[in-house]
């Protein structure tokens, strides 16, 4: 193990506070921390006004008062072909996409993990909520100490050799203390607002941005019975469970998307939360990874997230021929959704994960749900 | 690790003389040189003998030079000025695509106001071509803008000939000469321009400083309103101690041009011979026969400019793409996309290096190595 001074890390610095806060523990620790921020997305609007312009404005001055070299490197092009190609064609299928995850398989430790290497460093280091623990050679992920931050949701993607090279400097803090460490340093971030969303849409209306990119086509809003309740924007707006932006009046528990039909592009729709449609009691996923690098072989219990900072469920997970996985829920869940990443844990440590493919009921694929 | 300076393109270090020259200045005249009295007639002596050497170095007249904030300044005075002046005579100006962005974006603001701009293409030697100028030229051309050397590739360009043909033209002349000032002998009794910027920390004179050369009879409108300084073409209080250092560097440069100009020659041949050495695989950008001598813009096949000027950084070179950032990501070049298309790797693996006060052969030579060192494993 080489002397920190000796330590190369570069920090993936976005103008937001944990990233500033991981740069600023990780000098305190005595690594050499060069920063460098990604710009992944133009978003350069009417007046020239680029919130990436802002954002390294802040990388630049926290890297300032470190004391540590900036720089930037540009993704776009890959971002634009791994990130949000996927995206659209997601939602041309109806499915409902996590490009957080993609990002951070295909950018941040893949693209920018590289780029990192390349400058000679030992580590790449992240502000994200998640920790890395060696365990007889084995780099194991565990959940960030705050459970509410944690974002190893995020992060199920990444392999052994990625996580060897990785360091969560903030994994062990609660967001409250990581805010309070900036705010003690006095860091030009410390009172910034946290991005919300994601980063290619920022605080823009969904629909909106979404509409630049892919052809809306209204269609039918109807019961499973076939009765038309109303008129839908096109499906991709929409997404199973959903109750907001319905506009379906009347007696009655409110209404809530349950299924959507792709081909005969029918948006369909049920009352109450609980409403039988949206429970499930298995699904089948596909592009696993297995963070401690070695695939199941055999059925195994384990908990699991189906959607990000949702309490863990009990699930048996169980592989299939053909490389997929069958996961088998202890209770049914609600409103699982194609696209989303199915997250498996072994108490704090992740397993892994897979996107998604199809919705099980009874064993039988549930048709109408994306 | 020492850190090696090869960006003099960029900006170059303070001459001490030119410090030695400023400090008395801060330190006892302080002057307002529109005062009438002993303290402004102090400060305003200053100016008169600052303008008089600045003048002489280019062979004009005392009332034909306005200090300015700095080269973009003068450009943007020079363009918009004489636009707005003779906008009367037509609305047409021609420029180039190699031009430093203080050409192009005051350009480009009088285009959004509806005057015509044709911005000229270069060949792969990286130099505009002077029948371009003569068939872009129009009856209502009101003004002509293209740089003495780009700023980039170090390219000189064509100005004398180019200035031959504009000689009977209405259109006015200007050029960005704030590249080739440093190392260039420019007269204005044999060149017929109109125009020329330069800037005061391309000479290793103080930052925020420079002057527009504005020949007699050239018409111009003034862009800043207030007082009556620089004859009326450029009102607030001059930066007496900043044009103060800026006359020293002048001076030091009319007293050792020749010496500069060949050891800088001898740094660029240092450093392309060792590059060669290690058998790094390179080539140059541009024509070699038209390059100044503190400039040279290299292609390195199989790398990106942004992790090569990273690992130049974090190894102590300091070198530049040359070209605009944004978000501090590089942007492929313009000067580069206008020499070989905007296809081409070389827009985008492409680093300038330029030499100067700054360094010595032992430091030249050891740049060449790291970067031949890094530029070997990155291109892998």
């Amino acid at each position: 193990m080489k002397e920190p001074k000796d330590t190369r890390v570069v920090v993936g610095m976005s103008g937001g506070v944990d990233s500033s806060v991981a740069a600023l523990l990780l000098k305190q620790q005595g690594y050499d921390v060069v920063g460098i921020f990604m710009k992944n997305w133009d978003d350069t609007d009417e007046n020239g006004v680029c919130t990436a312009t802002e954002d390294y404005e802040d990388v630049i001055r926290v890297c300032n008062q470190l004391d540590i070299p900036y720089y930037a490197v540009n993704f776009e092009k890959q971002y634009w072909d791994k990130v949000f190609t996927y995206f659209l064609e997601e939602y041309k299928k109806g499915r409902t996409p996590n490009p957080d995850v993609m990002c951070n398989k295909e950018i941040k430790f893949k693209a920018f993990l590289d780029h990192a290497m390349s400058l000679g460093a030992d580590y790449l280091a992240t502000g994200h909520y998640a920790q890395v623990r060696e365990n007889d050679g084995v780099h194991e992920m565990l959940r960030g100490v705050d459970n509410n931050k944690d974002q190893t949701y995020f992060l199920n993607q990444l392999s052994q050799d990625v996580l060897a090279k990785v360091m969560f400097p903030l994994g062990h803090l609660e967001k409250k203390e990581v805010r309070q460490i900036a705010e003690e340093n006095d860091l030009a971030t410390a009172k910034k607002k946290d991005s919300t969303g994601i980063c290619f849409i920022g605080e823009r209306n969904f629909k909106e941005f979404l509409s630049e990119y892919l052809p809306a086509q209204p269609g039918n809003m109807e019961t499973l019975d076939g009765e038309v309740k109303g008129k839908h924007d096109g499906l991709m707006y929409y997404t199973l469970g959903q109750r907001q932006g319905l506009g379906i009046g009347g007696a009655g528990d409110p209404w809530f998307v349950v299924g959507k039909n792709v081909e005969d592009n029918i948006l369909y729709v049920g009352q109450g939360f609980h409403h039988d449609a949206l429970y499930s009691d298995g699904l089948i996923a596909s592009e696993a990874n297995w963070t401690k690098g070695n695939a199941p072989s055999e059925p195994f219990h384990a908990t699991a997230k189906f959607r990000y900072r949702q309490q863990d469920s009990g699930v048996t997970v169980e592989p299939l021929a053909d490389g997929r996985f069958k996961v088998t829920f202890d209770e049914p869940e609600r409103a699982i959704t194609p696209g989303q990443a199915v997250v498996f844990y072994d108490d704090q440590v992740c397993l892994g994960g897979a996107t998604i493919d199809t919705v099980l009921k009874e064993e039988e694929a549930v048709t109408y749900v994306g | 690790m020492e850190s090696i300076y090869l960006d003099h393109a960029a900006t170059t270090p303070v001459h001490p003389g030119v410090i030695e020259a400023m400090l008395p200045v801060y330190q006892e005249v302080y002057g307002n040189p529109s005062s009438v009295h002993q303290f402004g007639r102090k400060a305003r002596r200053i100016l008169d003998e600052a303008r008089r050497t600045t003048a002489a170095s280019i062979g004009a007249n005392e009332k034909e030079i306005v200090f300015t904030s700095g080269g973009t300044e003068a450009d943007n005075l020079a363009i918009i000025g004489s636009a707005m002046a003779n906008q009367g005579k037509g609305k047409h100006i021609i420029t180039t695509q190699i031009e430093h962005h203080a050409t192009l974006h005051a350009v480009e603001s009088l285009e959004a106001e509806g005057f015509e701009i044709t911005y000229l293409p270069v060949d792969e030697t990286g130099a505009v071509k002077v029948s371009d100028v003569e068939a872009a030229l129009r009856e209502d051309t009101i003004l002509v803008s293209i740089m003495m050397v780009n700023n980039e590739t170090g390219i000189i360009q064509p100005i004398a000939e180019i200035a031959a043909i504009l000689k009977d033209h209405q259109a006015s002349f200007h050029s960005d000469i704030v590249q080739a000032y440093g190392l260039m002998e420019v007269d204005v009794q044999k060149l017929p321009i109109d125009l020329l910027a330069v800037s005061g920390h391309k000479i290793n004179g103080p930052k925020g400083v420079g002057f527009l050369y504005v020949r007699e009879g050239t018409k111009l409108t003034s862009l800043q309103h207030g007082g009556e300084q620089e004859r009326k073409r450029r009102a607030g209080t001059e930066n007496v101690p900043a044009i103060k250092g800026f006359e020293e560097a002048i001076k030091i440069l009319r007293d050792n041009r020749n010496e500069y100009k060949a050891s800088y020659h001898r740094y660029k041949q240092l450093f392309l011979d060792t590059l060669k050495e290690e058998e790094v695989q390179f080539t140059v950008n541009g024509a070699e026969d038209k390059m100044m001598e503190s400039i040279v813009n290299i292609s390195f096949p199989g790398t990106n400019v942004e992790t090569m000027l990273t690992n130049f950084d974090l190894s102590g070179v300091a070198a530049s793409s040359g070209s605009a950032c944004t978000a501090g990501s590089v942007e492929p070049s313009h000067v580069l996309s206008a020499m070989y298309g905007s296809e081409d790797e070389r827009t985008t693996n492409s680093i300038r290096f330029s030499f100067g006060l700054a360094n010595n052969e032992e430091n030249v030579e050891q740049a060449a190595r790291k970067v031949s060192q890094i530029v070997d494993r990155l291109s892998e």
